[in-house]
């Protein structure tokens, strides 16, 4: 049997997913028997591999960066999950939403910083007008809600498409 | 003694007997069929506002919101078809990209109406644009906090205290997409002449639009067991 080509990515979040993910414990060892992880935070690779059968995204689309990743990651992967509530929703991220862009860099790096902070241009992703969810920027096939997603719904959802089904997460999942 | 009229009718193909002065949803839970609500409290008037209750009646094209819809004699009604499903899932997603509902972060997280209301109308993501408008929250009462982003205007609230309690502290200022809950005449909750600080409104809200200060995220627990009660002791009184 091939294994399937799984990949992970980190966008607008705050890593908890994949807090959750690690969280697999030792049913990770039977994930990686069904999975071939090709590329991760948790996996030494620069470059995103052209043909990825099932990616795990979490966090909004922020920045530009983020943009131009799910674009390449939509063109290189047969399905994507939309991977807890700031994949699904832009959740905490989309707090920024209801302020402009300029306010919200003031507020973080001059307002509550107490010795003369700057606003960094260099070398950093420039923030999106709006963090918004990934299905806005690019076609999502499955959502796995959570905040983060537990170690079971991970399982299970993997588990599923291992088998090549469709895991049905409604009665399983719930968003916060 | 007046006579209490029975009428027989079908839930969901099921022949269920109903008291004449009965809605479709008491006869409904009466029978053990679950009807999704959401501005529907026992003890409280009956508003019909959320629209989440609406079921199908055969012979007419119109859906009606069973929570105010009285039993008829040879009714059929339908409680869960594709159609009502598809509606309800819209509803619940229109309540989301309405205000800024943050579950994770929110007093309510994991004991919140909507947030159950998500999962059983089957809401993976939403099909609308969120409108992240810019609401305040009102922390100047001394032991209760109204946060407009998580209120879903179901008005249990303004019934509860007007009804229950009888100070009618709370009301709806503005119209459609404009409404937002206030207290008095605008005037700032902490400055209210009429609040008696009972927090019955603080305990029948669905949501964490209203919660009792220093509630952190998932710490907010509301207890609703006590209208039914509290009508039933008014009622004798009367």
């Amino acid at each position: 049997m091939t294994k399937l080509k799984l990949a992970t990515v980190w966008l607008d979040g705050c890593s908890g997913c994949h807090m959750s993910f690690l969280d697999l414990d030792e049913k990770i060892i039977e994930i990686a028997e069904k999975f071939d992880i090709v590329y991760s935070p948790l996996v030494d690779m620069k470059e995103y591999p052209e043909d990825v059968d099932v990616v795990l995204v979490e966090g909004a689309v922020s920045s530009d960066e983020d943009y131009e990743k799910i674009l390449k990651i939509r063109k290189r992967s047969k399905a994507i999950i939309a991977f807890g509530d700031c994949a699904i929703t832009a959740n905490v991220p989309s707090m920024r939403n209801r302020f402009k862009v300029d306010e919200v860099l003031k507020r973080g790096f001059i307002e509550t910083n107490t010795d003369n902070g700057v606003i960094p241009n260099k070398n950093i992703p420039l923030l999106r007008e709006r963090a918004v969810p990934v299905y806005e920027i690019v076609d999502v096939e499955i959502f796995l809600q959570g905040c983060p997603p537990s170690a079971d719904l991970i399982y299970y959802a993997l588990s599923e498409l291992a088998e090549g089904r469709i895991p049905d997460v409604k009665e399983r999942a719930k968003f916060g | 003694m007046s006579k209490v009229r029975i009428k027989t009718l079908k839930i969901d193909d099921r022949d269920v007997g109903a008291r004449e002065d009965q809605t479709i949803l008491e006869v409904a839970r009466d029978n053990g069929i679950h009807i999704p609500t959401l501005c529907q409290l026992d003890g409280l008037t009956n508003l019909g506002g959320c629209r989440l209750c609406l079921v199908e009646i055969k012979g007419s094209n119109k859906l009606l919101p069973s929570c105010v819809t009285a039993v008829e004699e040879g009714m059929e009604v339908s409680t869960n078809t594709e159609r009502l499903q598809k509606h309800r899932r819209s509803i619940v997603e229109l309540f989301f990209t309405e205000r800024n509902h943050v579950c994770a972060v929110c007093v309510s997280n994991n004991n919140c109406e909507l947030q159950n209301l998500a999962k059983q109308v089957g809401m993976t993501h939403v099909h609308f644009p969120y409108m992240y408008p810019a609401l305040s929250v009102d922390a100047t009462h001394d032991r209760f906090a109204l946060d407009h982003n998580r209120c879903v205007l179901c008005t249990r609230c303004v019934r509860v205290c007007d009804e229950i309690e009888g100070a009618h502290t709370l009301d709806v200022r503005g119209r459609g997409i404009e409404a937002y809950i206030i207290t008095d005449l605008e005037q700032v909750w902490g400055e209210s002449e009429t609040c008696t600080s009972c927090g019955k409104c603080v305990n029948v809200c669905p949501t964490g639009a209203l919660f009792e200060k220093n509630k952190s995220v998932a710490e907010m627990k509301k207890q609703t067991k006590f209208l039914p009660y509290l009508t039933m002791m008014r009622g004798a009184r009367r």
